[in-house]
């Protein structure tokens, strides 16, 4: 019997060579992701006609040409108008919303007290920050302090009447103030109306389920403002006479009735997601309905929907800009109120304000969905397939 | 046998009120006096606080002149008008607002999704900019951004933009040229009836003879000869009766045509705009959502590109994108509420109105609950057949 002979076998790696130069290097990159085929280059140049054509005009109104200083409207208008710019002027008077900023923010807040949503705003970081950062431990502490002492101590802040600091009624907030106050609130009343709302769906008892079959299907099937109009016009008529409500609470109980709503929705399907072993072992072990739930269900299935709450989360803060139509001003509704105002009035006022309230919308939504695709992967445990 | 007896034995029960039975039964018994209680209570005030108002409650208040004037009607209408026609003109007014937005919103949004999809860098890169800079602001501020960051400082009509086909833009709105139908055009309608249905019958003939034989029949341009030509004949037949009413300038103002409100035209835009945003994400899961073995699959057959994308692949991700799709369709035309922002006369801004002049507050709100609530499940019931005919058919 012949010995294997094994010489022809290579005994020492082969030096890893670099790619063919056809594929590497920004030709390549050009030929594979612009230019693949014709279809492709024609699709490229349109795209470049179209960016050529909106960006120069975008950066021209928003950098080159915006007015970044100024007190009154001459600095926006132009020469025609009755202002100092050429004719033909078409720039972002960012100087309007320089000079209105602090309205922006706080609304008709007395200006001397305005130390006093600074000072929420920062306690509102310093606890926030630790919260979404993983590593950070004592989260339960944490927790507690963000969930039950800040809401309280942000309330007598803000209101005041006690300890000597004056009383600021609601009607007097505004702009930014409002707009976060409202979400926040509509975030941590509603997720727990949205989870109770979920298992009341999913109960057995027939009653109960539903009451909240009804209740989320008939919110869910209006509009927003339609529910404000009902928490604004006929909550009070529900109401003893002489009872009155305060318009920001009305307000937030609308937002926070509606959200919950979808919040109940977005539960469910994680409800759904959950196995039926895992309730049956949570039974078999003898553990109680909200044992079940609170030990082996909702962790499981809440961390399913994260994106989805995240969602609700951002459309809820969306949704904040409507209180407007009832009559309040949060940012949205301050910088809309500030467009009539004589001393500002130009063409570019109404565009700078609203394009600044969209960019400080988008900052928060934006935000918010980047940390949840964040949570999403950190939590993501690969059951999945 | 003693052992036995023990086994006959009923197994031992729990105490009385740890059976979960009794306990469902005595909960739901809590919540329902708790729930008729309130509602008692509630009704109680209501109607002392009515009583207190001296407003009479029922509909009555809609057979009442309205007195106020609404600037965009589909139907005839004018201050003297009844409340409840009022409604009605809100009504028609979502309507149009809703579906106009959720065809464009739905065009638009499938490009946006189909273009994130792109194999080309610069289509994927300025679809992803649209998606993120509009799914992450307030439809609300869209809507004021068209109206008054864009329509309201357009040219007066003095100086109307000239655009295409005899059409003017200015800040009164759009101005386009309007179809005058002469005698004679009823003709076309039924050409292009009988266009289209016979269109319909060629395509299930086509579809049979394919099935039984493997013949293929030039499907789309007969029907496009067909649904074009048929009303064509017509209008030459009948004597050409069709003509356009231009809209010209005058002095002040631009006369005949037909003039599209900016109020319309900001609702209208901004909301198909905003929901665009969301349905491209959707259309993008749909077609992600189809695995790449399917096309590969297709391919091995010997099926070209477009035949994959059209019988293969677009199929399955419809399944996967028509429930959210609805979802978004519902979320539009509950939107189209917002029109009350900008003083478009939709129905919750007519309402409203009706609301203000009468007091009649549980009244108009009802109606509008039950008025949207249907179109709700109007929209969910024409999407629910549409999917059925999609969904899955399995052994």
């Amino acid at each position: 019997m012949q010995e294997h002979d094994t010489s022809w076998v290579r005994t020492e790696m082969a030096l890893s060579q670099q790619a063919p130069a056809g594929v590497r290097g920004l030709g390549a990159w050009i030929r594979k992701n612009l230019i693949a085929s014709t279809g492709d280059t024609i699709l490229t140049i349109v795209g470049i006609v179209l960016v050529a054509m909106i960006l120069p005009q975008i950066i021209n109104w928003a950098f080159i040409n915006a007015q970044w200083t100024g007190t009154d409207r001459t600095f926006c208008a132009t020469v025609a108008q009755g202002g100092i710019q050429p004719d033909g002027w078409s720039g972002a008077c960012w100087a309007f919303v320089n000079a209105k900023f602090g309205q922006f923010m706080f609304g008709r807040y007395p200006i001397d007290e305005r130390w006093r949503p600074i000072l929420v705003a920062v306690l509102f970081v310093v606890l926030l920050v630790p919260l979404l950062i993983p590593r950070v431990p004592r989260k339960g502490l944490n927790a507690i302090l963000f969930f039950l002492v800040l809401p309280i101590v942000a309330f007598i802040l803000l209101t005041g009447g006690v300890f000597g600091l004056l009383h600021v009624e609601t009607p007097l907030w505004g702009g930014l103030l409002v707009t976060l106050s409202l979400s926040f609130v509509g975030i941590a009343v509603s997720l727990p109306i949205g989870i109770v709302l979920a298992l009341g769906r999913r109960s057995k008892m027939p009653i109960v389920k539903t009451l909240c079959v009804v209740f989320i299907e008939t919110v869910r099937g209006i509009p927003l403002i339609t529910v404000l109009f009902m928490a604004s016009v006929m909550l009070p008529l529900f109401l003893p006479a002489g009872v009155t409500f305060d318009k920001l609470l009305r307000a937030l109980i609308g937002v926070s009735l509606f959200a919950a709503a979808y919040m109940a929705e977005v539960v469910r399907g994680g409800l759904q997601a959950i196995p039926k072993g895992q309730y049956e072992g949570a039974d078999s072990l003898g553990l109680g309905y909200w044992q079940k739930m609170g030990l082996i269900v909702l962790p499981q299935a809440l961390k399913l929907v994260i994106p989805g709450i995240v969602n609700t989360f951002i459309g809820m803060f969306k949704d904040t800009s409507l209180v407007y139509i009832i009559g309040m001003f949060d940012l949205l509704g301050v910088v809309k109120l500030h467009f009539s105002d004589a001393n500002w009035a130009t063409p570019q006022t109404a565009r700078s304000g609203l394009v600044f309230a969209a960019f400080v919308f988008w900052l928060f939504c934006f935000g918010m969905s980047r940390y949840s695709m964040f949570t999403e992967r950190r939590l993501d445990t690969s059951y999945k397939r | 046998m003693a052992s036995q007896e023990i086994l006959r034995e009923e197994p031992s029960r729990g105490s009385f009120i740890n059976d979960p039975k009794v306990r469902g039964i005595f909960f739901q018994a809590v919540v329902v006096i708790v729930l008729v209680a309130l509602v008692w209570w509630i009704v109680q005030n209501t109607i002392d606080n009515l009583t207190r108002l001296r407003i009479a409650s029922g509909f009555g208040f809609l057979r009442g002149r309205a007195g106020f004037d609404i600037s965009d009607s589909a139907i005839a209408y004018s201050s003297d008008s009844t409340y409840g026609r009022a409604i009605l003109v809100g009504f028609i007014n979502t309507l149009i607002v809703a579906v106009a937005g959720i065809i464009t919103a739905t065009i638009i949004g499938f490009i946006l999704g189909i273009g994130r999809l792109s194999h080309n860098w610069l289509i994927r890169k300025i679809c992803m900019v649209y998606v993120e800079v509009f799914r992450n602001i307030p439809p609300l501020l869209v809507i004021f951004f068209w109206y008054s960051g864009v329509l309201a400082v357009l040219p007066i009509p003095r100086e109307s933009i000239n655009l295409p086909f005899g059409s003017f833009l200015n800040q009164r709105g759009f101005y386009f040229p309007r179809a005058v139908w002469g005698d004679g055009s009823w003709l076309i309608f039924v050409a292009l009836l009988v266009g289209i249905a016979m269109a319909w019958f060629v395509a299930r003939k086509a579809r049979q003879r394919q099935m039984a034989t493997g013949q293929q029949f030039p499907v789309f341009w007969t029907s496009a000869a067909l649904i074009v030509g048929l009303p064509l004949l017509a209008y030459a037949l009948s004597g050409f009766p069709l003509s356009f009413d231009y809209p010209k300038q005058s002095t002040f103002n631009l006369t005949g045509g037909f003039q599209v409100k900016p109020e319309f035209l900001s609702l209208y835009l901004a909301l198909s705009c905003y929901t665009a945003a969301f349905i491209a994400e959707i259309v993008r899961a749909g077609i992600m959502g189809v695995s790449k073995g399917q096309s590969e699959a297709a391919g091995a057959l010997g099926l070209r590109p477009g035949s994959i994308l059209r019988l293969v692949v677009v199929p399955q991700a419809m399944r996967i994108i028509i429930p959210p799709l609805t979802s978004q369709y519902l979320n539009l035309t509950k939107n189209s509420s917002l029109a009350i922002a900008i003083g478009y006369p939709d129905l919750t801004a007519t309402a409203g109105t009706v609301l203000n002049q009468t007091g009649q507050a549980i009244e108009c709100v009802l109606i509008m609950m039950v008025v949207y609530l249907g179109l709700s499940l109007l929209t969910s019931a024409v999407m629910n057949v549409v999917n059925a005919r999609m969904a899955l058919v399995e052994r």
